[in-house]
């Protein structure tokens, strides 16, 4: 009798589902045939009409929607790919220095994870633009990070200019960035804007990814350490090879999780115009009134994007614990 | 590691110490020292960075506090700022809690409405885009917690499904979870500032600080029924298994026996999503909203003779975001240790 009624239950629950979702669309298409627009993705291979000043690929006007997501989404990946870089070794670094012998620089640690953690992002991010943009100087009088001897980098309102390798007739050279009349040209330029993004999500990431690092590595037993120290090992020994491996496992799961909020806390750079995905989307939903399908575009390059992630960090969990298990085989 | 000895006195440290010391000196010199507290905008231009130019925050503080509220009626935002602080440190505190919080929760949410909204008693209506400041935070938090509460609820003993009675109500409810947990927040505010206005029927108009709490609302309720799906994992079957055996119906046997313990173990990651949602509150100033991230961006951004300090103005809401968030989490670990 019971059983009866759970499956009326959810045959109600799921046709009743169907029906709001099949009532929103069509109330939806409705609406903008009402206002003239043509629901539907065919909108991409219309021409865009607007620039997009930071991409990794050529981009001008005269490019259609399509192209100017595909950009989108390259600055948001590229983005969330150095400040996943650069938030997992300082994360890394403040985690193991809480936990360290040197109490000065654990009450440092500390001191960062607290300020990072408890500011909003998107503060965090306003604040370091306002810096860099404020502080920076012109290109005239860019700085030359690393002084004569280094390689050629220099940092200015303009941005970060650094040498890229590029594959041209004589094989692979450096081209160096060279001061022109107003600003850098050759080489690799990163934008204000995308320095603002990469430091601040690092920066807030770092924080939580520390706590991370700090609960996996306590989770691992006094005693194994005091085992290791006992065996002879000397005290880093003992966290190479039998605290962190240990710690690693029960990590990667919450560190996955950090990486995918970072991900999607990169959204944040619509706010300083950094040309990701959302700011893309903003502009083309404005100009086309495609606004369904613009955040259906979103939402479906986010899942995407997280989708990857948790695989690439279920793949390694895998690995590791397989490796682990048949080193003690 | 910690077993052994604490080093405090070596070459690296020494170094480091001195760093510190000239660092802190700097910032002290800055933000104290050197400042100007004064709403002089010469006197700021003076320091040429070389201080803090808390004038900004002097001069601009009804604007950052309570946005473009009518400043004659700028008391209204202020009580309701006191009534929200107060029943949420009331909340923390053991002496307050049971069912009177819950009532005094109540009328003062009605308290808070009919202060900012007026139109009643006498008080001249405000509409809600001018509602904005810390009030707006405030209430963009509370509200949204306890209205994704029930919503979170909901979703989490549909996901966890205990009875394994409801494969389909599960596999709904997980979809639901992971495809809002899954995109951005701003994703979410966009879907509600631009998709809801092509839901409703022509001429029909839904205020922009409605459509936002919802999109906050789903937001919080995907994320807090995670939490609260730990809480539910953790009860024991037996649990259950006894209270059916005593012929409590499904509800009886969640309300009675599964939730009280489910969510009073998920306590400690409530508050942390509560910290969380305190903090994404600052976003909503993308869909345009202000509250006191956007209420300083328009004091500042606004006004060319003030732009160039907005640095300092930033640093002066980041400090009461951080007292907030920095409250909130050292409660939530002080329940962790006392559970």
């Amino acid at each position: 009798m019971q059983k009866h009624r759970d499956y009326l239950l959810q045959a109600v629950v799921i046709v009743l589902a169907l029906a709001a979702l099949y009532a929103l669309a069509s109330i939806v298409v409705a609406k903008m045939r009402v206002l003239g627009i043509e629901p539907g993705f065919g909108f991409l291979r219309q021409r865009a009409g607007f620039d997009i000043g930071d991409s990794r690929i050529a981009f001008d006007a005269g490019d259609s929607y399509g192209r100017a997501f595909l950009v989108g989404l390259i600055n948001t990946v590229s983005v969330s790919l150095v400040a996943i870089a650069a938030s997992v070794t300082l994360g890394g670094i403040v985690g193991l220095g809480q936990l360290g012998r040197n109490r000065l620089f654990a009450w440092l640690c500390e001191a960062h994870v607290e300020v990072f953690r408890n500011v909003p992002l998107l503060l965090q991010l306003l604040i370091v633009y306002v810096l860099l943009i404020g502080r920076l100087p012109l290109p005239h009088d860019a700085w030359h990070v690393f002084g004569n001897w280094g390689p050629n980098i220099w940092l200015s309102k303009s941005g970060l200019a650094m040498p890229w390798p590029v594959w041209g007739a004589h094989g692979l050279t450096l081209d160096r960035p060279v001061l022109g009349r107003f600003t850098f040209s050759g080489g690799a330029m990163l934008s204000p804007e995308f320095m603002a993004v990469a430091a601040a999500l690092t920066l807030y990431t770092s924080a939580y990814i520390a706590e991370t690092v700090r609960g996996a590595v306590q989770s691992v037993s006094q005693r194994q350490t005091e085992a290791a120290l006992a065996l002879g090992l000397n005290e880093r020994q003992a966290l190479r090879f039998i605290v962190v491996p240990q710690a690693l496992r029960s990590m990667i799961p919450p560190l996955a999780n950090q990486l995918l909020n970072l991900v999607k806390n990169s959204s944040l750079a619509v706010a300083v115009g950094y040309p990701d995905l959302v700011a893309v989307a903003d502009t083309t939903l404005n100009q086309s009134g495609h606004a369904v399908e613009c955040i259906s575009i979103i939402m479906a390059m986010y899942l995407l994007l997280s989708l990857l992630t948790a695989a690439l960090m279920g793949a390694w969990h895998a690995r590791l614990l397989r490796r682990q298990a048949g080193a003690r085989a | 590691m910690s077993t052994t000895r604490k080093a405090w006195l070596t070459p690296g440290n020494v170094v480091l110490a001195l760093l510190l010391i000239w660092a802190g000196w700097h910032a002290f010199d800055w933000a104290v020292l050197n400042a100007v507290f004064r709403p002089d905008v010469a006197a700021c231009r003076a320091l040429d960075g070389g201080g803090a130019c808390w004038g900004v925050v002097a001069a601009k503080y009804r604007l950052i506090l309570f946005g473009t509220y009518p400043v004659d009626q700028q008391w209204r935002p202020l009580l309701v700022t006191v009534i929200l602080l107060a029943l949420i440190i009331c909340s923390a505190m053991r002496r307050c809690q049971g069912h009177r919080l819950l009532l005094a929760w109540g009328a003062g949410l009605l308290a808070v409405a009919l202060l900012l909204k007026g139109g009643l008693f006498g008080l001249s209506n405000v509409d809600t885009p001018r509602w904005g400041g810390l009030p707006l935070t405030l209430l963009l938090t509370v509200v949204g917690l306890a209205a994704a509460f029930p919503l979170a609820v909901l979703l989490a003993l549909g996901r966890a499904d205990t009875e394994r009675r409801w494969p389909a109500v599960r596999v709904l409810c997980s979809v639901l979870i992971e495809v809002v947990r899954g995109v951005p927040l701003v994703a979410v505010l966009f879907m509600a500032a631009f998709m809801f206005p092509l839901l409703l029927p022509e001429g029909w108009e839904f205020p922009a600080l409605l459509r936002v709490l919802i999109g906050i609302v789903v937001f919080a309720g995907a994320y807090l029924a995670e939490v609260i799906r730990g809480g539910l994992l953790a009860i024991p079957a037996g649990q259950v298994e006894a209270a059916q055996a005593l012929g409590l119906s499904y509800w009886q046997v969640q309300l009675r026996v599964v939730l009280p313990q489910a969510l009073r173990g998920a306590m400690p990651s409530i508050m942390n999503s509560a910290v969380a949602l305190f903090k994404d509150t600052s976003l909503v100033i993308i869909v345009g909203l202000f509250e006191l991230t956007g209420a300083l961006g328009l004091a500042v951004d606004g006004d060319p003779i003030w732009r160039p300090f907005a640095l300092d103005g930033y640093i002066f809401i980041a400090l009461i975001y951080w007292l907030g968030c920095f409250a909130m989490s050292r409660y939530s670990r002080q329940l962790e240790r006392s559970a």
